[in-house]
């Protein structure tokens, strides 16, 4: 099976486009649009990234949710993370954090002021760098959801096996659904539909929506990343309003499987536990992070280094909260394209290749552009 | 015993300088214009216009699937002189060691250099040689600069660009920067391989057609969207739209792309040219590049477009039926890829 080309097969892209157009206007009356979210950065960046706002049907919109993990990482999170770079820490981290703005200052920032920031593409990459440096202290920026805090968790035992003692995660692990729930209690929120995340749902498992659709009655369809999952995954969520169901779809059947992986699932239930966490944009959400176990906690940097992550001071213009929700286009931010750049900016929606600013701003689109 | 590595003492300029040279530069370099090692070397030029430029290599890592820093110094260099019209002749050749830089390393790098510029039937004229302390370089460093004689045909300028030209690309997008990064991420086994070549062969077929050539360029860093974006940069009435359901892309880039969340758009080629033409022109152009070796993916990228909301843009038409902004690069994207 071809799971690249096949899924970004021109022919078969424009003839779900024309079908999603004839599906919304037999259905879609005046006044009676649909919204929504995909809940998930990397969705926001395809569907920017292939035009498939242009080719949605009237009446259909779109929203970008809380998924991108970089945007939701507090400024007080950077803050440490800069802090012990200035001790003299290794600080190993993924390229998309460097440029995130702090209270005063970014990573990026701190490495051009001699802080030693070592970017890596796989977690894994952090063993080779502790054990490299024995007598140095190493510190791996562990921010993301369930996706990424699999491999990043596991570098816990595969560090304990190796015997690489000096290696410790600063953590700001998320989990999806309680802010899918939170997004749900929010009064000022309509959302019709949910896009549900490709690779955490991988993990998690389809299974986990099911509230949403069942308690909610919200729809929800599980796609993947390529145009045409996308496509179908829209087709998805407008049949189900079409036809007054509420299911959970799984388009990514591909990836992701009813119950997830459960190794990871395994794998968190021995080294994590639930604690109440700090979204940019979000507030706290109650049992919305992974915070290391006791058990643990010689690999974990907030311990080790006795440091606090604090809430962090955040720039007053920065709509980055209301865009996370869905609230807000990006563009409708008075700083968007004019004070805040992917070059030089201000808010974490405009940094991470995930972020809807990022993603608005990069691909955005001809129409939007004229304007 | 001779040591296996580059000592400091290599760079003083006594004996065992005097060793490096005969044995890393001489032997491989030494029939032209370097016999007896001038101060300087005299050349003799046919024609009265040359076409000069420079490049520096500090590409990590050193070696990399399909080439090493060598050959990317010798056709950094000549592919500049190449697009820029000029018929690429003679090479300076400028080392920077560092101390404890294996000779194995060195003797391939040279190999390289020695069989690129053979092949390109370009000359290394001239050179020099320094050694640096451990830690201050990152194992070698080159500079070359490259002298080519004007071909009097080329009337290449980028403000001939006009609404209708088409946009050609002379292989697959991206291989270099992809192999690059393979490489360091530890992907490489049948992942991407460097496209670093030569140009003027492809230069050299679209001659017979240059009366309809506006302008040609070697998209390296910042890849074939950093290109296209300087063309239409501060037009009023410009724009250009390319279609991004035909680019010519290798699997194996496509697939490093993709997991690595970059853009072959935006990645670097060693060995591709950009062309604008005339649309009268485009296929026999196209037809000359793809009976080269390495020609056989050539295609039609896009075209310079009237259409006002483009202006001063480039837009891709996406498999959706969609058209998105392919913006400039911005600042730190892949460092140290050449």
């Amino acid at each position: 099976m071809k799971y690249i080309e096949g899924f970004r097969e021109p022919r078969a892209a424009r003839a779900l486009v024309e079908k999603l157009r004839l599906l919304g206007q037999s259905s879609l009356k005046d006044g009676n649009g649909v919204t929504f979210m995909e809940v998930c950065g990397s969705h926001t960046m395809a569907i920017a990234r292939y035009a498939i706002r242009e080719a949605l049907p009237e009446g259909v919109a779109l929203v970008s949710g809380p998924g991108c993990p970089v945007c939701v990482t507090p400024a007080g999170y950077l803050d440490a993370a800069i802090e012990l770079a200035r001790q003299g820490v290794i600080m190993i981290s993924f390229g998309d954090m460097l440029h995130v703005p702090g209270s005063r200052s970014s990573l990026a920032r701190a490495r051009a002021a001699g802080g030693d920031i070592r970017v890596v593409y796989s977690a894994l990459d952090a063993l080779q760098i502790a054990a490299a440096e024995p007598q140095r202290e190493c510190v791996f920026l562990a921010i993301g959801f369930e996706t990424t805090t699999a491999p990043v968790a596991g570098l816990v035992p595969l560090a304990d096996e190796r015997k690489i003692g000096n290696l410790s995660l600063l953590t700001s692990f998320k989990t999806i659904p309680p802010a899918m729930d939170a997004l749900i209690a929010d009064p000022e929120l309509r959302i019709d539909g949910f896009m549900c995340p490709a690779h955490v749902s991988a993990i998690i498992g389809a299974d986990a929506y099911l509230p949403y659709a069942r308690q909610h009655g919200i729809p929800c369809v599980v796609a993947g990343f390529e145009p045409l999952d996308i496509l179908l995954g829209i087709e998805g969520l407008l049949r189900q309003i079409i036809e007054g169901r509420a299911e959970v779809e799984n388009q990514y059947s591909r990836v992701v499987t009813a119950g997830g992986n459960r190794r990871a699932q395994v794998l968190f239930q021995r080294l994590l536990e639930p604690e109440d966490a700090l979204w940019r944009g979000l507030g706290v959400i109650p049992a919305s992070g992974l915070r290391l176990k006791k058990a643990y906690s010689s690999r974990d940097a907030a311990v080790r280094f006795g440091v606090t992550i604090g809430p962090g001071v955040e720039h007053a213009a920065c709509c980055c909260g209301d865009v996370i929700k869905g609230k807000l286009n990006p563009a409708a931010c008075p700083l968007f394209a004019k004070v805040c750049t992917p070059d030089d900016p201000v808010g974490p929606c405009m940094v991470s290749a995930e972020g809807s600013c990022a993603a608005a701003y990069k691909f955005r689109d001809i129409r939007q552009h004229a304007y | 015993m001779k040591p296996d590595t580059v000592q400091l003492g290599h760079g003083g300029g006594g004996r065992l300088s005097r060793e490096l040279i005969n044995m890393a530069v001489v032997s491989r370099f030494g029939d032209g214009p370097l016999r007896g090692l001038p101060d300087a070397a005299t050349l003799s030029a046919n024609s009265g216009e040359v076409v000069f430029s420079t490049d520096s290599f500090v590409v990590s890592p050193l070696e990399f699937p399909g080439g090493n820093i060598g050959h990317l110094a010798v056709h950094g260099s000549i592919n500049d002189v190449a697009v820029a019209g000029g018929w690429p002749r003679w090479l300076s050749l400028a080392l920077i060691l560092e101390e404890g830089l294996p000779f194995a390393v060195l003797d391939r790098v040279l190999d390289a250099v020695r069989d690129a510029a053979a092949k390109a039937d370009v000359v290394v004229a001239t050179g020099d040689t320094k050694v640096v302390e451990r830690g201050k370089c990152d194992g070698l460093y080159i500079n070359t600069a490259c002298i080519g004689e004007r071909v009097e045909d080329w009337r290449l300028d980028a403000a001939a660009v006009r609404p209708g030209d088409v946009i050609l690309i002379s292989g697959t997008l991206g291989d270099h920067g992809m192999a690059i990064m393979a490489a360091r991420n530890g992907m490489a086994a049948g992942g991407p391989v460097s496209d670093c070549a030569s140009v003027y062969p492809f230069v050299d077929a679209a001659l017979p057609y240059a009366a309809e050539v506006r302008f040609m360029r070697d998209p390296t860093r910042g890849g074939v969207a950093a290109v296209l974006n300087e063309m239409v940069e501060g037009a009023t009435s410009a724009g250009i739209e390319i279609d991004e359901t035909c680019l010519p892309l290798a699997p194996g880039t496509q697939a490093v792309a993709d997991m690595l969340g970059l853009d072959p758009l935006y990645a670097a080629c060693e060995g591709r040219v950009l062309l604008v033409c005339a649309a009268g022109a485009a296929d026999a152009i196209l037809g000359a590049w793809s009976k080269l070796p390495g020609g056989a993916q050539a295609a039609r990228l896009g075209h310079v477009s009237a259409e006002a909301p483009l202006a001063g843009l480039v837009a891709a038409l996406t498999v959706t039926g969609g058209r998105r902004i392919v913006d400039l690069p911005g600042g730190e994207i892949l460092p140290r890829i050449c």
